[in-house]
């Protein structure tokens, strides 16, 4: 066991009847790494955050912290800390006794309790919000509330279930960037959990692509990004075309896939089945309305917009294109010649066999 | 401008069951009651103003004991009542689901089907000297002689916790459901113990809830009249037998009116004093009961 992870978790599985909500998980957090476990509703993230948290049991396996088993320990006794969705801040108490709570729990002095309170609210930016009523702060500063009650504490481990879903999106913008900034400041190890993958791939320095109760993937944003190992992650994660087909090795060692229209599409992969799917970024399409300056790309394709869908620096074209069912989506940069693209227009699409990744279906 | 009148003649109207019931069943006799309290009988049927009838109260010791020991009872009661309300307040509003919320609730509302009268009667078959659980207590040899469990003041204590019950569950339940599960998870993950949870997070929040149904189950224990009597016999010694034998056995109306001028004054400042400790509000609470 390596002495710098904060949290191991071996073989996890948890059953209700005969439903595995979480089958067979293992994973490690670095101390202060900032890791997230990303994946749909009712994927089994929320049960395995409860498990390490000690709401749930887990059926089977072991869950360690800084090595020690944490099997049989209740929520209270565990060197966890948990910021709820709801953030389940305590009404009944002010601010102040809400950060202080915890250190009192511990039978720390209530003046000192009071003062590290008040030292840590002035740390998430909530200096002399003590006395104030919980009911009486904005969602920005209740989030804060929340984190702060729970780093008062020190603890190894920070649990956050999705505590940015309650806020609107300008906000949770902000918060995002806050949040990543209290971790490091702290260098508190962070388990977050999420369904929004933009969250996850802006904070993060690993994250965890769960599915069904099993995790698809663990590896950094950009890996989970650029080399999806699961046809799951690779839709799952960013923004993508997907496409339908027949596999067969192709020439240079790329892969043909065949679609249903006949077109023939070269990308990359590992597929020993015909079945198969193909993927790739909208970003990874190349537009153009001189169809020679495509020519050193294996796949080339004529189109017609069929709709411009405008938003800022995201803005994107999706272009009707001959053999494939469903138009292609493509990035369509703000700044070139394109932006004043209209419905209608002729345009020619192509990408790399690199940025096309094929699966078996 | 023209449909002003007809407006508020359609409010009055509304309003005129409301204002009939309060005036003529509740401001009105209390008013009588009040001018009769302050009226002292110089002669027959003739009456003057004084106030020689709350001075009786305090110069008989049986009169004011006995007022001071239907408070305390009362209070004692309502302590007692809310102690064993509580645990099943919150298996009710927490653990149980579904049909068995229902059930239960409606196995605590199904003892007031029946009359007051006769479920007190029902205590006495249990607890007098040839009733249920003396037989019992003979037949498992416990007890040689036939044992008197009537008449004393356990006995109305019990009778006057069974009849409360209800009223201190309904609230306290109503008050506990409100509680986030995730407030009371939070509480343990932050290191409270069960007892820090329940003394800092649930029982603060079932605050109006407490004071609700406290309030309710002390004004129904201090205006109680059949319990002591029949489960405490001469015992009993409950401020509303005095008020009783005063209209009734010795037809001193103004000083009945006197003493039930008293128990209503000293329900409200107990219920004052309640409301003060507990930092409520009367209003929140009432939004609970």
């Amino acid at each position: 066991m390596a002495q710098s992870s904060d949290l191991d978790l071996v073989n996890v599985i948890k059953r209700f009847g005969a439903y595995a909500a979480v089958n067979d998980v293992s994973f490690s957090v670095a101390s202060g790494e900032f890791f997230s476990i990303l994946g749909p509703s009712g994927c089994g993230k929320t049960t395995l955050m409860r498990m390490i948290a000690g709401f749930e049991h887990p059926t089977s396996g072991d869950i360690r912290i800084r090595g020690k088993s944490m099997i049989g320990v209740p929520a209270n006794k565990r060197p966890v800390n948990m910021v709820f969705q709801s953030l389940a801040l305590f009404p009944m108490m002010s601010v102040g006794e809400n950060v202080a709570y915890g250190l009192a729990c511990r039978g720390v002095p209530r003046a000192e309790a009071e003062e590290r309170a008040n030292r840590m609210l002035e740390r998430v930016g909530l200096k002399g919000f003590g006395d104030r009523r919980v009911t009486a702060l904005s969602g920005g500063q209740r989030q804060r509330v929340a984190i702060a009650r729970c780093l008062v504490l020190e603890p190894t481990l920070v649990l956050l279930d999705e505590p940015l879903g309650a806020l609107d999106l300008k906000l949770r913008e902000h918060m995002k960037i806050e949040l990543k900034q209290l971790q490091a400041t702290f260098n508190t190890t962070f388990v977050y959990i999420t369904h929004d993958q933009s969250e996850a791939l802006v904070m993060s320095d690993r994250i965890a692509v769960m599915n069904q109760g099993r995790f698809e993937q663990v590896g950094s944003p950009r890996e989970l990004y650029h080399d999806p190992a699961t046809p799951f992650v690779a839709s799952f994660v960013g923004e993508t075309n997907r496409w339908q087909g027949e596999a067969a090795p192709g020439p240079n060692g790329a892969i043909s896939v065949r679609l249903p229209s006949g077109t023939v599409v070269q990308g990359q992969g590992r597929v020993t089945d015909k079945a198969s799917l193909a993927f790739v970024r909208p970003e990874a399409i190349a537009l153009a309305q001189d169809p020679s300056s495509l020519s050193n790309l294996p796949n080339r394709f004529e189109g017609r917009v069929s709709a411009v869908l405008f938003d800022g620096a995201n803005s994107s074209l999706l272009i009707d294109t001959a053999g494939f069912d469903q138009p292609v989506r493509a990035v369509l940069p703000q700044a070139g010649p394109l932006a004043g693209i209209k419905v209608g227009a002729p345009i020619h699409v192509g990408w790399t066999a690199d940025a096309m990744k094929v699966f078996a279906a | 401008m023209s449909r002003k009148p007809f407006q508020s003649l359609t409010l009055f109207l509304l309003l005129a069951p409301a204002i009939l019931w309060l005036g003529l069943l509740i401001v009105l006799p209390h008013l009588e009651i009040l001018v009769l309290s302050v009226s002292e009988r110089v002669a027959p049927r003739v009456y003057t103003f004084g106030f020689g009838n709350y001075l009786e109260f305090f110069t008989e010791p049986l009169y004011w004991r006995t007022f001071a020991r239907t408070a305390i009872m009362s209070i004692l009661v309502t302590a007692i009542t809310l102690v064993l309300a509580f645990p099943i307040a919150l298996y009710i509003a927490r653990v149980a689901q579904g049909r068995l919320k229902a059930m239960l609730l409606l196995l605590c509302l199904l003892p007031f089907w029946v009359s007051e009268l006769v479920r007190t009667l029902g205590w006495m078959i249990l607890l007098r000297e040839t009733g249920v659980i003396s037989y019992m207590l003979r037949a498992v040899g416990l007890a040689q002689q036939p044992v008197e469990l009537l008449y004393n003041d356990g006995a109305v204590i019990l009778g006057l916790v069974y009849g409360g019950l209800l009223f201190m569950i309904v609230p306290l339940a109503n008050a506990l459901e409100s509680l986030e599960p995730s407030v009371v998870e939070a509480g343990f993950d932050l290191g409270g113990s069960r007892w820090t949870v329940l003394r800092r997070i649930v029982i603060p929040h079932a605050m109006p809830g407490i004071v609700a149904g406290s309030i309710i189950v002390f004004m129904l224990t201090v205006g109680n009249f059949a319990t002591p009597v029949l489960l405490g016999g001469k015992n009993g010694l409950w401020f509303t037998e005095q008020i009783y034998a005063q209209f009734i056995t010795r037809f001193n109306w103004p000083q009945g009116a006197a003493f039930g001028m008293l128990l209503l004054m000293l329900s409200s400042a107990i219920v004052w004093a309640g409301l003060r400790l507990t930092g409520q509000s009367l209003g929140s609470t009432l939004k609970q009961a």
